[in-house]
């Protein structure tokens, strides 16, 4: 990819990350990478169990181990926070929201539950001193099961609320019933959808500093600085206006590290009673399970529809885990998917209820997509069941029912601002080559192989770009969803742009520089952009939900306009000519008819500095800062294919190509945009066919290690074959968000293509994910049948 | 507590270590090599994969004492007089790293396999890096790039 001369022509092109410099040297500064003088480690004692009393903690031997400073019961600890840990998002006003502290005082609640802590001088004498903490624990019953969880005598997550049930949440079109009523056909399917752990390969890492005056630094591998500086204010105490929250190079996230965690709380609390800096690194089995889990939900979906393929109707149940507490956006996770139940299609009759529900598990939150792939994936499976009840080519069923003019407002009340989604659709069978496909299909059934080849597809949207503030307000968000940027031009020249986004791994630093260099004429590389820490960047909501380019980037754009308005004012000034006299291009300010009269970008920076020859009352500089509110989502969309194959002897699935045509509107970068789509589809074929966060009937996690959670290397994969449809977005860039579009879509494209590699053996579906012997078991059931 | 000498990009190094010290630790906290990183501390995701006499090792899955006497190459001493190495280079032209955590160790697992003629196309590419998890790129963009740093097709 060559990189762009012109100095125009930077958006739209592959520029090499800024980034990379560092990270491939090992110069990274993850938080781990971190020490500070007089620093300690802390170690976290968990409860072994789902579910127990706590009877005592004894914590003598600890104490009086070698290098130990401190140790502490929850108990001990109660009287440090100021409030529990917070919930941002009660999704209805009779939402049940147990307090949730640092530390478990009286009661364990899922099986790695905090219960203790120890501060020792070095990692390994505080993880030494932990394993000497005596707790008796009375073990009472549990439950992981989140449908189980709703029975009438199921164990209860958290006794006085009386119910596991934490909140049931609808949104219903008029004529539901009278559409299924009235339909050819009605089709139901129920599905589940396993717990994911996310496994960012950095696991989380905190470091805490308190200073003599109570002013706090803390660093964390978050996704959310921002955030993070004002619940400290909240369980802690400690204004905001004292809090330096600062989340250095990042080492992944896909939602996990959007969320507040206890051990940013007890670093801090240590921190500020032992006057020391407290530093916690997260291990990998502390990740599964303490950190954040995603999906976790039983669906049914029915849709209702005409014989000719029209569906007039889908109406979803879905029952989903919160785990045992309510973490930053637990609850709310089910509603981003909740507006898309109709997908890419025009479906005029629309319900959907989701239920909460407490069970003795890790809390779930965020991961990649976050409740638009639960959606997708029984949207886009139900599709392929319609198809076979309709006896209708999967392709064909889909393209009579996508949505075809936009803007379009969805029967579930939000409006898409733009798309093709036949376009992408077209695309997709282009590269794929469908008849040959079908006709090796029909091949290999006919020669009674025992390698079966399959196809699978998915056309999805998703709402991302979070979001407009005053929807958010509407669903009981408790902050808003608009985001900052600062462009601030040197004396000599240079730019320093400070963005509210807080980037762990999308390039933020590149691309955010290609759209200044553009908009002002500079060069890319005098262009450097600062994030991630909220003494420089004082305004922001950071970085997920595919928001940070839809909002944080056309906040940028929007600093660019004032700048250049500030800038077109010297120049009109110096240059004695009228401000519409002037045209802007190249970096340079020159008078209409008279080229050779002009003032570059850089000088009249220089000259708002030096402050000698300023219209009146002008502020000396060429700083601005902007903040941009979206007025609505961002809605990107696409069509993927799978084509599997499948060993009927064994169910081993092999995944052959993997095609992903997506509109993510005008693409800033196109290489990075492709490495987005890459790690997105990873992570939903992974969903598909690998990885499942188990827990057995005890509530116990079995998948504990990634020896057993199988997140998938390169020899599981193949090379991905990713192309681009393009609409413009109604923004000033055209953008729309791509971090999560893979994920959203993969998933059902491969079970799809899974189910349909064995359709003629009768199966109907396959649990996902579709492990050799899941699919081996389907085989033998349908052969039984 | 032992007495070990091993050599780290070039440098000679005594060390005082306990005998539990793993090797990543010795590297990361005693001789402030930060760069090989710690993704699973259980040899699964070769975040910490570093060369020992030429050879990729997981450094998490060795032991500082065991070091004694062997040559250690990490991410630091890869690159000669500012000049990024091949395979480093090439996954920078070919956007290989996004976050940049499993970096340091899939450029190491990468060089070796190079070195050890084992990167001969996509198949053994992607075979030979099994033992190293990327969360971030879905592998595409790696593969491409240790195939062009192996100039192979």
């Amino acid at each position: 990819m060559a990189v762009a001369t012109d100095t125009e022509a930077f958006v739209g092109a592959s520029v090499k990350r800024k980034e990379d410099a560092s990270l491939l040297r090992g110069r990274g500064t993850f938080v781990d990478n971190l020490t500070l003088p007089g620093m300690l480690s802390m170690a976290v004692v968990r409860s072994p169990y789902p579910h127990a009393r706590i009877t005592n903690v004894d914590l003598d031997a600890a104490r009086a181990a070698e290098g130990v400073v401190a140790a502490f019961s929850g108990a001990d600890l109660a009287g440090d926070w100021s409030g529990p840990m917070p919930c941002a998002w009660p999704v209805t006003e009779d939402i049940k929201m147990p307090p949730h502290f640092p530390l478990a005082a009286d009661e364990a609640r899922y099986q790695g539950d905090g219960v203790a802590v120890v501060v020792a001088e070095t990692r390994a004498l505080a993880k030494d001193a932990a394993g000497l903490v005596e707790i008796e624990y009375e073990p009472l019953p549990a439950t992981a099961d989140v449908e189980k969880a709703l029975e009438p005598d199921a164990p209860l997550v958290h006794a006085d609320l009386e119910t596991n049930e934490c909140y049931v949440w609808k949104l219903e079109t008029d004529d539901v019933r009278a559409a299924i009523d009235a339909a050819d056909l009605v089709v139901t399917r129920r599905y589940f959808q396993p717990r994911l752990i996310p496994n960012a390969i950095e696991p989380r890492g905190v470091l805490a500093q308190v200073g003599p005056t109570g002013d706090l630094t803390l660093w964390s591998a978050t996704q959310i600085p921002h955030i993070i500086r004002f619940t400290m204010q909240l369980v802690l105490g400690i204004p905001e206006s004292k809090v330096r929250v600062i989340a250095p190079d990042v080492g992944g996230g896909f939602g996990s590290k959007l969320d507040t965690y206890a051990e940013e709380y007890l670093a801090v609390a240590l921190a500020k009673r032992l006057g020391r800096p407290v530093k916690w690194t997260e291990e990998r089995s502390e990740n599964y399970q303490a950190t954040i889990h995603g999906r976790d939900v039983v669906s049914e979906l029915t849709f209702a529809a005409t014989k000719d393929g029209k569906i007039t109707a889908v109406k979803g149940e879905m029952t989903c885990a919160m785990g045992a507490y309510l973490q930053l956006v637990t609850p709310g996770i089910p509603l981003l998917g909740a507006w898309i139940y109709s997908g890419p299609y025009a479906i005029p009759n629309y319900s959907v209820t989701f239920t909460g529900v407490f069970t003795h598990t890790t809390p779930t939150d965020a991961y990649r997509g976050a409740g638009r792939p639960e959606a997708t994936y029984v949207l886009e499976r139900t599709m392929d069941a319609l198809a076979a009840e309709l006896g209708m080519d999967p392709v064909e069923l889909r393209r009579r029912n996508l949505i075809q003019e936009f803007p379009h407002t969805m029967s579930s009340g939000l409006t898409i601002d733009s798309g093709d989604y036949e376009a992408s659709l077209d695309r997709l069978l282009e590269i794929l080559d469908l008849e040959e496909i079908r006709a090796e299909q029909k091949r290999r059934r006919e020669g009674g192989s025992t390698t079966q080849i399959g196809v699978g597809f998915s056309t999805y949207n998703e709402m991302c770009g979070l979001a407009p503030s005053r929807i958010l307000g509407a669903i009981r968000y408790a902050v808003g969803g608009w985001d900052s940027a600062t462009i601030r031009f040197q004396p000599l020249g240079s730019v320093q742009v400070v963005t509210g986004t807080s980037p762990h791994g999308q390039s933020h630093e590149t691309t955010w520089a290609q759209i200044v260099a553009d908009e002002l004429g500079v060069d890319v590389d005098d262009v450097e952009v600062l994030h991630g820490d909220t003494a420089v960047s004082q305004l922001g909501m950071d970085t997920y939900g595919s928001r940070s380019l839809t909002v944080g980037g056309i906040a940028l754009w929007h600093a660019g306009q004032k700048i250049l308005d500030k800038a077109r004012h010297i120049v009109a000034h110096q240059l004695e000519v009228a401000e519409d006299d002037l045209e802007f291009a190249n970096g340079s300010f020159a008078v209409k008819g008279s080229p050779d009269r002009s003032m570059g970008i850089k000088e009249a920076a220089f000259a708002a500095h030096a402050a000698h020859n300023l219209p009146d009352g002008m502020e000396p500089g060429l700083e601005a800062t902007a903040t941009f509110d979206p007025q609505n989502f961002s809605w990107p969309a696409g069509a993927h294919a799978a084509v599997v194959e499948v060993d009927t002897e064994t169910g081993d699935t092999r995944l052959v190509r993997y095609v992903a045509v997506d509109d993510v509107g005008a693409p800033v970068n196109p290489t990075i945009i492709d490495g987005q789509v890459h790690g997105g589809i990873t992570q939903g074929i992974a969903a598909a066919l690998y990885e499942e966060g188990a827990y057995d009937d005890g509530a116990n996690l079995l998948t504990t290690t990634m020896t057993t959670y199988l997140v998938p290397s390169a020899a599981e994969v193949p090379s991905y074959e990713t192309d681009r449809t393009e609409t413009q977005a109604d923004n000033p860039l055209g953008v729309k968000g791509v971090g999560e579009t893979g994920t959203i879509a993969a998933a059902p494209a491969v079970v799809n293509a899974v189910v349909d590699a064995v359709s003629h053996l009768g199966v109907t579906d396959v649990q996902m994910p579709a492990t050799p012997e899941r699919v081996w078991t389907a085989i033998q059931e349908a052969n039984a049948k | 507590m032992r007495r070990v000498a091993l050599t780290v990009n070039d440098v000679r190094h005594e060390l005082e270590l306990e005998p539990r010290e793993l090797l990543v630790y010795v590297l990361r906290e005693r001789l402030g090599l930060t760069g090989t990183n710690v993704g699973c501390d259980t040899t699964s995701c070769g975040a910490c994969t570093v060369l020992v006499n030429g050879e990729s090792v997981k450094s998490c899955t060795m032991l500082g004492v065991q070091a004694d006497g062997l040559e250690i190459t990490t991410i630091e001493g890869l690159a000669r007089n500012g000049e990024l190495h091949p395979v480093q280079q090439a996954f920078h032209e070919h956007h290989a790293l996004q976050c940049g955590y499993c970096t340091p160790g899939m450029v190491m697992a990468a060089v070796s396999l190079i070195e050890h003629g084992e990167a001969k196309d996509e198949d053994s590419i992607r075979k030979g890096l099994e033992g190293n998890l990327c969360r971030c790129t879905g592998y595409h963009n790696i593969v491409k790039a240790v195939a062009a740093a192996a100039g192979a097709r």
